[in-house]
């Protein structure tokens, strides 16, 4: 019973925001095209929050999400302007949108290669890999962004209705669901993060979970990116600064354990929404982004208190 | 308020005195009725199989928990913790079975943690003054430690020596100590005797918790034993012996203490071959055969675990080869290991066994997902069964498969971990130290189960560092000194003072 009322806890927190900003903004707030707007917004950085829920609960954590993102789009950019016009043939926005995802999942290889075959805390590596990415997203076209202009159908395109970023956004929840829910990979993720030493003496291969985890992670920033490429219709090098922390952000409001073990895509998906109706909220209230900011940090540590104390009053009943 | 000093106890007053404790959780009578008196320069024994309510007592005279009714009297004076902090004030210490030490600072900073002497300065320590202070308790009790020395490159042995100057530090007058010897090795836990015996000279009152009833028969004056909350007998230990004590324990006799071996002993299933490993095991050769039990006795540190670890790909072999069942195998990782039919149930089941926060039934399945039936994806419902009905098979006590491993008590972890091996059906099983800190109840029934996997065929190793679990179920006995094998020899025609002696014999000379 407790352990349910704690689930709730965040999913309680998200309604009474969409109530109150119901009342207060029933006009401008609680309208389709809103809600719409909300959850495209939101559509890339839940996509990258759903890897980061696999790594968070195998113990990890990933940094480079961010820059990763630059630089999956860089490359996208790269590709699409190879033949210098300045509006890109559909040929080469294929061809740049598969470039960028696979730039995702080299990155996440990477990441994973690093902290499993050297033996580093997931922290130290990807600090670095979030430090290197940005960097070579600067250079691939000296500082400068790349101007994509039909490159929108991941932006602004819909099917029957529903924005495309926002339909692959729910088709990588339900993967990530699947995942950890009925995959040995998801099971061994709860199992390392909760136990690293046992799983490896149950048999688990950690190693190849691990790169299995942030390989996954990184296949999604790559996805994520091509979105927000669209979004723009620009590749830019700054893109997604400081993206990580409101992932890890999302993903920590949604009932995940930086220890490792714990954590949920239902949770994460909470969190995500939590955050960006939180900021929806703030501008249609005309709260400027500087407060938005105080209010998210408020949130954040409030619902990792209100965990904290739930689950010790769980674990004393 | 003021603790009575130690040295001072010509007649053996009442330390401590406990009385009518009452303690309910939830619907749970934690403990009924419980009365416990302990003199000031005795040892009192606590005895009881896990649950009985032995740590909620002493958690009650922690301060930790507070009782529902009764009364605690302290050298005469009544007294009510709310709080630990009180508890210690009043002159109480307690060891727990997990040491409680900052491993990174010196032996005399964790002495002294949270009452450092001050230096010239304000905010300032004097590290001069701490460890001369720390070398003169140390001395006044003849305890041979350094206190320069960092607690992390000390043995076990020497960090209770540790805990128990920080008691001393805060002048405890009453000592309790919650399996103190269970990681110790025989040498660490004789001296550990001596210096109980010292501080019994001294005049504390120590109350020792402890499964391993020789030691109790040997160290105790007193011995209570409480089953299901009550207080069931109380009596000098001189009175008293094993089998009284384990009747009073289990409230029935354990003429069946060990199964009667049965097993039809057929082929050799595993033969090692001039194993040598990574972590210092020499070239040890042996076999087990189908239904057979094989002990492995030796001192803590004579490798007895780094043979297992290296049979299960846990150590990188250096040489030497294993067969199963006439396959030649190349085992470098415990996944290969399973996947041969090897199954390893570690001596730690806290930090290399389970996955305490996660369900029962995940932490039975783990190394199992590529069995049929999980394939290719997990059916959590079948996996529930599946867990359930192995479960029941060996009547682990959960609430439901789906609880957390972290809410089973000692003895059900660790059949949690052999439902785990059951389930994977593997060929030749080692268990490390299976008995270690679960209750003779739970003792009998892991006895059992291991006969009855020999009974099926299975090929058993078995280490142990009790000489009496191992002559009374292993068939044979393997006996290991500094990594390598010194002796095997079959059960029926030795006896625990040759194994004791071939374990131990450099030592002697």
């Amino acid at each position: 019973m407790n352990k349910f009322v704690r689930q709730l806890l965040p999913f309680g927190t998200l309604t009474l925001i969409i109530a109150a900003l119901s009342a207060l903004e029933p006009d401008t707030f609680l309208t389709a095209q809103n809600f719409s707007n909300v959850l495209s917004r939101s559509s890339y950085s839940g996509i990258i929050a759903m890897g980061m829920t696999a790594v968070i609960i195998s113990g990890g954590i990933d940094l480079s999400v961010g820059s990763m993102m630059a630089l999956c789009g860089m490359i996208a950019g790269l590709i699409m302007t190879l033949h210098g016009e300045i509006v890109p043939t559909p040929g080469l926005m294929v061809l740049g949108t598969l470039a960028g995802m696979a730039m995702g999942l080299v990155c996440g290889l990477l990441n994973g290669s690093l902290i499993t075959l050297l033996n580093l805390p997931p922290f130290i590596v990807t600090l670095g890999t979030m430090s290197a990415f940005r960097g070579i997203s600067y250079v691939i076209n000296q500082g400068m962004m790349f101007d994509v202009p039909a490159y929108t159908f991941l932006g602004e395109g819909t099917i029957a209705g529903v924005p495309v970023n926002v339909v692959i956004f729910l088709l990588i929840v339900l993967l990530a669901f699947f995942i950890l829910r009925y995959t040995p990979l998801g099971r061994y993720t709860y199992a390392i993060g909760s136990n690293r030493q046992a799983a490896y003496h149950a048999g688990v291969n950690v190693n190849r979970n691990l790169i299995a985890i942030y390989t996954l992670t990184g296949l999604f920033v790559g996805i994520a990116a091509m979105i927000a490429t669209s979004r723009t219709v620009s590749a830019q090098p700054t893109a997604g600064i400081s993206l990580e922390l409101d992932v890890i952000a999302a993903v920590v409001i949604g009932g995940a354990s930086l220890s490792g073990g714990r954590g949920t895509v239902i949770g994460t998906i909470v969190g995500t929404l939590l955050i960006s109706f939180l900021r929806n909220g703030c501008t249609l209230l005309g709260i400027s982004t500087n407060i938005q900011l105080v209010v998210i940090g408020a949130i954040i540590i409030g619902a990792v208190a209100l965990d904290q104390a739930a689950r010790a009053k769980a674990e004393a009943a | 308020m003021t603790p009575a000093s130690p040295e001072v106890t010509p007649a053996q007053h009442a330390a401590l005195r406990m009385t009518s404790i009452s303690k309910r959780f939830g619907p749970v009578q934690a403990l009924r009725d419980v009365c416990i008196t302990v003199r000031a320069g005795t040892v009192h024994a606590l005895v009881g199989e896990n649950g009985a309510g032995k740590s909620t007592l002493m958690k009650i005279l922690a301060g930790v928990y507070q009782p529902d009714t009764g009364a605690i009297e302290i050298h005469g004076r009544p007294q009510s913790f709310a709080h630990p902090a009180q508890a210690l004030e009043a002159g109480i210490s307690m060891i727990y079975q997990e040491l409680d030490l900052a491993e990174h600072l010196t032996v005399a900073e964790n002495i002294f943690l949270g009452a450092e002497p001050g230096g010239p300065l304000p905010f300032t320590i004097s590290h001069k003054q701490m460890m001369a202070r720390a070398a003169g308790l140390a001395q006044r009790f003849s305890f041979d430690i350094d206190p320069a020395a960092k607690v992390e490159d000390l043995a076990t042995g020497d960090c209770q020596i540790v805990e128990i100057l920080k008691a001393l530090r805060h002048h405890a007058s009453i000592l309790v100590m919650d399996e103190p010897t269970s990681s110790l090795s025989e040498r660490e836990a004789k001296r550990l005797f001596e210096v109980v015996r010292r501080l019994r000279r001294e005049g504390l009152a120590i109350v020792y918790i402890s499964h391993r009833l020789e030691e109790i028969i040997d160290l105790a004056d007193q011995v209570s034993v409480l089953r299901d909350g009550a207080l069931v007998h109380c009596e000098q230990a001189a009175r008293l012996d094993i089998p009284k004590i384990v009747h009073y324990m289990v409230g029935r006799e354990l003429t069946d203490f060990f199964p009667t071996r049965a097993a039809q002993v057929g082929a050799v299933l595993l033969q090692v071959q001039g194993l040598s490993s990574e972590a210092g095991i020499r070239d040890i050769s042996f076999e087990v055969r189908r239904g057979e039990i094989v002990g492995v006795a030796g001192l803590v540190g004579a490798g007895r675990t780094e043979v297992a670890r290296a049979i299960f790909g846990v150590d990188k072999r250096t040489g030497g080869q294993i067969t199963l069942d006439g396959r030649a195998l190349n085992i470098r990782s415990p996944a290969d290991a399973i996947a041969s039919g090897i199954a390893l149930l570690t001596e730690d089941r806290k930090r290399t066994g389970l996955c305490l926060e996660l369900p029962c039934s995940w932490n039975i399945t783990l190394p199992n997902l590529d069995c049929i039936g999980f394939k290719p994806f997990l059916k959590p419902a079948q996996e529930n069964r599946l867990a359930g009905d192995v479960g029941a098979r060996i009547a682990i006590k959960w609430s439901s498969p789906a609880a957390v491993a972290a809410s089973l008590s000692g003895g059900n972890q660790q059949k949690l971990l052999i439902a785990r091996w059951l389930l994977a059906n593997s060929e030749f099983l080692i268990f490390d130290e299976p008995t270690r800190g679960i209750d003779v109840g739970a003792k009998t029934e892991v006895y059992g189960l291991l006969n009855r996997l020999a009974e099926e065929g299975k090929a058993i190793l078995f280490i142990s560092s009790e000489l009496p679990e191992l002559f009374g179920i292993a068939d044979r006995l393997l006996v290991m000194r500094r990594g390598r094998l010194v002796g095997n020899l079959v059960t029926k025609q030795t006896t625990p003072e040759e194994v004791m002696h071939l374990a131990a014999v450099e030592e002697k000379t």
